[in-house]
């Protein structure tokens, strides 16, 4: 178990097992994304009061869903950075900001659209969309936070310490829709009772939820691997792959970035 | 299929421009998600791998500039030893 954490801590090892793990993954992902978007969107029944702008739910509710994980995922990451000051937690949390404010956008966007033929607005400030828009300029917050410091390791305990803080959001994002009164309809998928939707409805929504937690798995790793070969550029490791023969490919147009 | 024809499932009851915007918007979002990182790491090595031959071929000119100054030296100095001069 401890042998793990120290592996986990060494760039070298990382960087090799993210590239095993996505040779599966991202193919995996890219499967369940595309199928679960056709069975959404033409093969799931249209929805008996909202016709088939229901249909945006396939996009909207992932993305919301993992926007809000992302940034458990990125504060404790933060956590651990600094309490364990681990180098990798604290490039896996400058990574999860900009995949995490890339999700969030699209839940705002998606919900703006979605509310514009059920509601007849494209937004209205309420409980859930007001938190929602708090928890994009959260991730935004700390994408600016860490370009404005020179020094990195200033920089990354500033940006754990407001990824901590920021956590406070969550819990009210959820419950918001059952403490204020809003337009936004309560949850449909429940953990403790019954779903409200229709499991022909249901189905294809769960392997979307699925596929782009799958999907924020995928960019994440994707960018930390970026981040520790930037990081890396003068390490021993990082010359040993790129005069090595797996870069080598790359002048042949093939390059072992994966 | 749930639409009866293409023309049906564009259309979506009025509703199409909504949803397929979203669609296009969520595919592009996808897209650079993945594609973005892939790049940038991409042109990180290939950047990197020119420096490093930059260095390689640094490091070489300036071995063999010492080594012609050597051999410069020394013939100076065979030519120096040189007998009746």
């Amino acid at each position: 178990m401890w042998s793990f954490f120290h592996k986990l801590g060494s760039p070298p090892w990382m960087y090799r097992i993210s590239g095993s793990i996505l040779t599966w993954l991202l193919p995996l992902t890219l499967l369940m994304l595309v199928s679960g978007s056709i069975w959404g969107l033409l093969y799931a029944p249209a929805d008996f009061r909202q016709g088939n702008s229901f249909r945006i739910i396939y996009f909207h509710v992932p993305a919301s869903v993992v926007a809000l994980a992302g940034y458990y995922v990125m504060a404790s990451a933060g956590a651990v950075s600094l309490i364990w000051k681990m180098k990798m937690a604290e490039v896996a949390m400058k990574c999860c900001a900009p995949v995490g404010a890339a999700f969030t956008f699209l839940g705002l966007l998606s919900g703006a659209v979605w509310g514009k033929p059920t509601w007849g607005t494209w937004w209205v400030w309420d409980a859930r969309i007001t938190s929602m828009l708090i928890l994009f300029f959260l991730y935004l917050g700390v994408i600016a936070l860490y370009q404005a410091f020179e020094n990195k390791t200033a920089a990354a305990k500033a940006c754990a310490v407001l990824s901590l803080v920021g956590t406070v959001n969550i819990p009210i994002i959820y419950k918001s829709v059952d403490w204020w009164y809003s337009l936004h309809q309560p949850a449909t998928i429940k953990f403790t009772e019954e779903s409200t939707m229709d499991s022909a409805m249901l189905q294809p929504l769960l392997l979307m939820i699925v596929a782009f937690y799958c999907l924020f798995a995928c960019s994440l790793l994707l960018n930390m691997r970026g981040e520790l070969l930037r990081q890396g550029a003068r390490t021993n490791w990082v010359r040993e792959l790129v005069s090595g023969g797996k870069v080598e490919k790359s002048t042949r147009g093939e390059p072992d970035v994966l | 299929m749930y639409f009866d024809s293409v023309g049906a499932a564009l259309a979506m009851d009025g509703h199409g421009v909504y949803v397929w915007f979203i669609v296009i918007v969520s595919w592009a979002l996808i897209g650079s998600l993945l594609v973005l990182p892939i790049l940038s790491g991409r042109r990180f090595l290939l950047q990197q791998q020119g420096l490093l031959r930059r260095e390689q071929r640094a490091a070489d000119t300036a071995a063999q500039r010492e080594q012609s100054q050597q051999q410069q030296q020394q013939s100076g100095q065979e030519e120096g030893h040189a007998p009746g001069s």
